[in-house]
């Protein structure tokens, strides 16, 4: 497994406790769009690497945000 | 006084409409109810003689020389103190009038000093003027009777001095301090005779609270009150209007020179943004633009160990782009970036942002308004549409409650704090929110209705919980909500914030704010006619910055607060051109106009105009910068008048990022801490050499004219050019006016911007298109930006920073009147002696349990670092918290602040950091990061 991202981890884990009010998925949605739109293609790939590993310090939300992420065009 | 004059009717103008005619010296006029005489007769053109009397003041009455015949009145009024009325007939000059001010005029000059011709004031003085105008020739009384003459002068000032030898006490000083600046520092001590103006209780200037806004200097019509420069230097004799290079107020200011040399600076009368007005910093400290310590030659050098060597500009250029070139080759087209300045013109922004996606090739672009404001950009943007401020400054005047939170106005941004306080005294109520007892809580004629005294990191909760109160006591405004707002929007969020969570009562135990004061203030501010908010870093620079920030515009919509004068969501700025800078697209993730970069039509636009592809993907931001650097992929930076090393949080880390890059390039006034670890310095322009124009937090456009011509022998976008075009994107404009031209064609909101179109209009507020022509005072009139408004759920989220058994205190960080920002510019100027260094202030109790005392030494300790101070204990502060500044590189105050930072922007979380404070016996000044 490649270095741990500390920085990335806990920047998505923060922002997916932002939407915390939402049910999981909707929350899942929002952290991907936000990812989408304000990151760096560089750093959602080191992140999605990470998450393929398994995700060590990825909160659940995150990682099905991660999920998503690949999954867009 | 100004040499340099511009039209002065007397006394203020009054609102409503010219419906009172009246005729003077036999010339018809009408104008408002309520305007003086003596403004009636300037208005037709007749300039009655005057001392006391200038239009920024109201009416005074006390010179006698203005006097007056009225048909039909009895006596010799005043025309400054006389209203119009209706028919009213005036004669100004007449043979009793000419003899009556003689006898006024023979009294003021037999106490004065006879000596004109080696007076500084000389050809400057409204006192000499008058003399001449009322024909004195001679002084019956004599010169020997008992005087002022010996008064002593007082020059403890560093830019002005006080001669009372010269003071004819018309009180203008008084009042213009109490009246524009609002601090009622100056008094008339004594009577009759004995009568002086004494700043505080006797004291010097320096001592007193006197805050050297130059107020009274400008008011004063003798040289009582006078700059030290013209002094020094003498009289200025020609003038350059331009605009202020400190905080985000922005002020106009008439530059007054001998030759090249800026003997002082003067407010404008009309200037938008500061209607004649100034501050210590923009009226006298701009001494660093010809400090030694600038440098004016390009440098290059290997490696950050060797010595800087001076080059030419075409050397430093060429090694610049060689370099660059050579690492993307090696690295990868995304192993290089920039970062454009707040301090630098929009025409200097626009350039270096096209550079990077240009000619770097890439969207690694970002600015040091990510650790200020981007919260604001963010929180505005989703809520209203568009990443600015909603009102002008004006619009506080007819604001019924106005609430503060996070900022410190009166220190941050006096200018806009003393129109704020003239509102104030007006009877309009406060509500400031701050966990310090700032001082617009309670200073003379001032005092806030509601203080709500929070504890840091809990902005978002007490908003929230203003919100709930606005929300279950049916303070809502439906009908505003209903026709303005998003319904489905609208619904959830009025779910989410009816929670009990949410409640004032809920939140008190973490805020520490008294559920009642808080369930007040909301009531307060829900029901008033018109409530504005204005906010700062304080709002900004936290976990949930961007969170505060749409809660904030979801109070405002939910209580009909936008769209209007006297209401408005209000950031102001921390400097000169933030809110420019963020418009001519410095974000990694958006072009200028604030258009996704994802956005293939905006692309386009600027793809055509630019001829290069433009990435459709964000860049690094300046913190993941570092991190990319420290991780080997990042290699490459170009820094554009910022001090990251000082300025941004967590002072090791950014040091071991900086360190780690194979070329860094400064571009900059001073070698400052960053320049430390750079390869490549070329030097930048003072605002007193650049030609261009800042964006306020109004969203004003101002000019800012070149005083002198560019000490460095070229301007910096021409710089940034010359590097494109080195590194194979040909760039070239002919003049910085071609620059907004370009900016104009590509950002819809600028369409109707242009040098020219400043030049006739003074300023402009942006949108200025076809649909305003002229510029747009408030935003969002009619309905929002991005058509309906949207409400944001915000839940608070506690930050992961937090007090522990070893780091007990919380500190915050900001700054103090007289600095600004890290200090580069006002510690190179005479206000270094109000602030030589930063102090830390701590409540008397967390003071006591650690033994310390006012002006013992202590060492400021987080988890990433450690710093010494000097104490001074200060019950403004509530217990357990803690605040410093971080305008010294020596006391190193963001050694201690930690990576944490707002979640959708990454604006560092600079006002919560866990620390503990130690007495320490040596000073260690040496910050350890």
């Amino acid at each position: 497994m490649n270095r741990e991202p500390t920085s990335l981890i806990r920047m998505v884990n923060q922002i997916a406790a932002n939407f915390v009010n939402l049910p999981d998925d909707e929350a899942a949605g929002q952290v991907a769009n936000h990812l989408a739109m304000f990151w760096a293609p560089s750093m959602r790939t080191e992140l999605a690497v990470w998450a393929e590993g398994g995700g060590p310090g990825l909160d659940s939300v995150s990682i099905l945000a991660l999920a998503r992420l690949a999954t867009r065009p | 006084m100004t040499l340099l004059r511009e039209p002065d009717l007397g006394t203020p103008a009054q609102p409503g409409a010219a419906d009172v005619a009246i005729t003077v010296d036999g010339r018809s006029i009408s104008v408002p109810a309520g305007t003086s005489v003596m403004r009636a007769a300037a208005l037709v053109g007749i300039d009655v003689p005057k001392l006391c009397a200038t239009d920024s003041l109201e009416a005074f009455g006390s010179c006698r020389l203005c006097l007056v015949e009225i048909d039909g009145r009895p006596g010799t009024p005043a025309s400054c103190t006389t209203p119009v009325a209706p028919g009213m007939s005036v004669a100004t000059q007449t043979p009793k009038l000419e003899k009556l001010r003689r006898g006024v005029m023979e009294l003021y000059i037999s106490d004065h000093p006879l000596d004109c011709l080696t007076c500084p004031a000389n050809g400057d003085c409204e006192l000499q003027d008058m003399a001449g105008v009322v024909g004195l020739r001679e002084v019956r009384y004599g010169y020997e009777g008992e005087n002022h003459l010996d008064l002593a002068k007082d020059d403890s000032n560093p830019y002005f001095s006080f001669d009372p030898a010269k003071c004819i006490a018309c009180s203008r000083c008084v009042r213009a301090c109490d009246e524009v600046q609002g601090t009622f520092a100056l008094t008339i001590q004594g009577r009759g005779f004995d009568s002086k103006v004494s700043a505080g209780a006797g004291e010097s200037f320096l001592e007193s609270e006197c805050v050297s806004c130059g107020a009274c200097v400008q008011a004063c019509p003798t040289s009582t009150l006078q700059e030290k420069t013209v002094i020094q230097l003498g009289v200025p004799t020609r003038t350059v209007l331009t605009t202020c290079a400190y905080c985000g107020v922005g002020c106009s200011f008439k530059a007054e020179l001998r030759g090249d040399q800026v003997v002082r600076m003067v407010p404008a009368k009309d200037g938008g943004a500061n209607e004649g007005h100034s501050c210590v910093k923009g009226r006298f400290a701009f001494g660093y633009a010809t400090h030694r310590d600038r440098v004016l030659s390009p440098m290059i050098r290997e490696k950050i160990t060797d010595p800087w060597q001076d080059v030419s500009w075409d050397e430093a250029i060429d090694y610049s782009a060689r370099r660059l070139k050579a690492i993307q080759a090696e690295h990868g087209l995304h192993s290089i970036g920039g970062i454009t300045s707040s301090r630098c013109t929009n025409e200097e922004v626009y350039v270096v942002q096209k550079m990077i996606r240009a000619a770097f090739g890439n969207n690694n672009v970002d600015t040091c308004a990510r650790v200020c404001h981007s919260p604001t950009g963010y929180g505005l943007k989703q809520t209203f549409g568009t990443s600015a401020g909603t009102q002008d400054f004006r619009s506080v005047e007819e604001a019924d409650v106005i609430v503060v939170i996070g900022a410190n106005p009166t220190d941050g941004h006096p200018v806009f704090a003393s129109r704020m306080k003239r509102r104030l005294r007006q009877g309009a109520q406060l509500v400031v929110v701050d966990p310090r007892r700032i001082d617009l809580v309670r200073s003379p004629h001032v005092e806030a209705a509601h203080h709500l005294q929070l504890q840091p990191g809990s902005n978002v909760a007490v908003v929230n919980a203003m919100a709930h109160v606005a929300v279950t006591e049916g303070l809502i405004d439906r009908a505003y909500v209903a026709e303005r707002c998003e319904p489905v929007d609208f619904a959830t969020w009025e779910v989410f914030i009816t929670g009990a969570e949410n409640s004032p009562e809920a939140v008190e135990p973490f805020t520490g704010v008294p559920a009642a004061d808080l369930r007040a203030a909301a009531r307060l501010y829900a029901s008033a006619p018109n409530a504005a908010i204005y906010y700062g870093l304080g709002v900004t620079e936290h976990s949930q910055g961007s969170t505060m920030v749409m809660a904030m515009a979801n109070l405002a919509m939910a209580t009909g607060n936008i769209g209007r004068e006297g209401v408005g969501v209000n950031p102001l700025r921390g400097q000169n051109n933030v809110q420019g800078a963020c418009d001519m697209g410095s974000f990694p993730h958006e072009l200028p106009g604030y258009r996704h970069v994802s956005d293939d039509a905006v692309r386009e636009v600027f793809e055509q105009v630019w001829g290069r592809p433009i990435e459709s993907e964000p860049g690094l931001r300046i913190p993941n910068m570092f991190d990319a650097a420290l991780a080997g992929s990042f290699r490459a930076m170009f820094v554009q008048g910022e001090d990251l090393a000082q300025s941004d949080p967590n002072t090791a880390h950014v040091k071991a990022a900086l360190s780690a890059l194979d070329l860094l390039i400064v571009q900059d006034l001073f070698l400052n801490e960053t320049a430390a670890f750079a390869h490549v310095f070329l030097p930048g322009t003072s605002f007193l050499e650049k030609d261009g124009t800042f964006t306020n937090a109004e969203r004003r456009i101002n000019r800012v004219r070149p005083v002198m011509a560019a000490r460095t022998g070229r301007q910096e976008w021409e710089v940034a050019c010359e590097l494109a075009t080195a590194m194979g994107y040909p760039m070239h404009y002919d003049t910085a006016s071609q620059i907004m031209d370009e900016i104009a064609s590509v950002t819809p909101t600028f369409a109707g911007v242009s040098f020219r179109r400043l030049d006739e209009l003074g300023s402009i507020q942006w949108p200025c298109n076809d649909a305003a022509p002229e510029g747009t005072r408030f935003m969002h009139v009619g309905g929002f930006v991005r058509g309906k408004g949207r409400f944001m759920p915000t839940p608070f989220v506690a930050t992961d920073e937090r007090t522990t058994r070893k780091y007990p205190l919380i500190l915050t960080t900001g700054r103090i009147l007289s600095q600004y920002n890290v200090g580069a510019q006002t510690r190179r100027t005479s206000n270094i002696v109000w602030h030589e260094e930063d102090i830390l202030e701590i409540h008397p109790h967390d003071a006591e349990v650690r033994g310390l005392k006012d002006g013992d030494w202590a060492t400021l300790t987080s988890r990433v670092g450690e710093t010494t101070m000097k104490v001074c204990v200060a019950d403004r502060m509530p217990q357990g918290v803690i605040y410093t500044t971080f305008h010294h590189p020596v006391s190193g105050a963001n050694v201690v602040t930690t990576e944490y930072s707002d979640w959708a922007t990454n604006c560092p979380e600079y006002k919560v950091t866990a620390v503990q404070v130690a007495v320490t016996t040596a000073p260690d000044r040496i910050p350890v990061g």
